[in-house]
């Protein structure tokens, strides 16, 4: 849930980027990082395996300037996405804000898709939200592969409500940022409007 | 469920800086920092150095969150205290109630025996500091500040990422 300073006029929210495992997620994170100015971020942290597969979270702190005179700081958090870390997925997700969903478009990865996305409603279901209420973008990940799954069949087995989609390649780059900004809209819309 | 978890006034700053910076001098402590459950800095004293406090901050409530559901899976409802003993520095995390979490570096000049005895009062007099910051009705969303972000544009995020 997001922390707001009154006296520094900061407004403080979590993002998660949530997927199955080896969908993209750090990718995404990375490309974030590689891009943002010096001074807009902090350090990337990345608690990884020796063969680079997310242990624990990926972490990269931004500061992206004022929005009507509140500062604004995001932080970034991906989980692992592999099946068996399934606990330390759910306290990731404690305490979040907004969530990404990153989906690997490759036709054999459909399933997992379909799956981590349950797994991601029991997540927050336990913690007390509802994905269908949540700041929530759908990013499909992987589009410039050659075994992609077409992209209305994705929307139809993934998108469950009028979530914003974005095709990607987050290898290059491509829908990271578009995605990240729809989803810190609604988080921040969604903070003044109540 | 609030959407806005925590929201603090300069008077509730201050007051959390009185503890944390008291608790600093008490302890002979190198750093001490306050921070939420979900990682975000609340108030620091001393010497940050090379130390960058929000990836401190963020580690420390990651460590938390993992050592709970440890606890969880023994059957324990939480370990409220963990302790890393370095060459040089050591660090004393503690949970202050479900929502704060604190956490003390201190070197030779200090010892785990003053730091926990100090950490106990601090954490109670912070017990005060976040029922006052409690009972104040809580803000429905940044707008009850004055603020109303339902208007919010498309160019007013493009302009936040563009700039950066």
């Amino acid at each position: 849930m997001s922390f707001v300073n009154y006296a520094a006029r900061e407004i403080n929210c979590k993002l998660v980027y949530f997927g199955p495992g080896l969908c993209g997620k750090t990718t995404n994170v990375q490309y974030i990082y590689d891009r943002t100015q010096a001074g807009a971020k902090g350090k990337l942290i990345s608690l990884a395996t020796e063969t680079d597969r997310t242990l624990f979270f990926d972490f990269l702190p931004l500061d992206l300037g004022s929005v009507k005179g509140f500062k604004t700081r995001f932080h970034l958090y991906t989980v692992p996405g592999q099946v068996f870390y399934d606990a330390s997925r759910r306290l990731i997700l404690k305490g979040s804000d907004g969530v990404v969903f990153v989906a690997d478009s490759q036709a054999p990865r459909l399933d997992a898709n379909i799956e981590s996305l349950r797994n991601l409603e029991e997540a927050l279901k336990e913690h007390g939200f509802d994905l269908r209420t949540m700041p929530y973008a759908l990013q499909l990940n992987k589009r410039d592969l050659p075994n992609v799954v077409p992209v209305d069949e994705m929307r139809r087995q993934l998108q469950f409500k009028d979530e914003p989609v974005f095709e990607a390649v987050a290898v290059s780059g491509v829908g990271v940022f578009d995605t990240l900004k729809a989803c810190a809209k609604q988080v921040l819309t969604r903070l003044g409007s109540r | 469920m609030a959407i806005v978890d925590l929201a603090l006034h300069a008077e509730d700053e201050r007051n959390l800086s009185a503890v944390v910076s008291r608790l600093r001098e008490d302890a002979n402590a190198r750093i001490v920092f306050l921070l939420d459950r979900n990682g975000h800095a609340l108030s620091m004293a001393g010497e940050m150095g090379e130390t960058d406090p929000t990836a401190l901050a963020s580690l420390a409530a990651g460590n938390v969150a993992a050592t709970e559901g440890l606890a969880r899976l023994v059957g324990e409802k939480s370990f409220t205290t963990l302790w890393h003993e370095g060459e040089r520095d050591s660090l004393h995390i503690s949970a202050v109630g479900p929502r704060l979490i604190l956490i003390v570096v201190f070197d030779e000049r200090s010892s785990l025996g003053l730091v926990r005895l100090r950490v106990r009062k601090a954490t109670a007099d912070l017990y005060g500091v976040v029922e006052q910051i409690q009972r104040r009705p809580a803000p429905a969303g940044v707008s009850a500040g004055g603020f109303d972000f339902s208007d919010l544009t498309d160019s007013d995020l493009d302009k936040l990422f563009d700039e950066n």
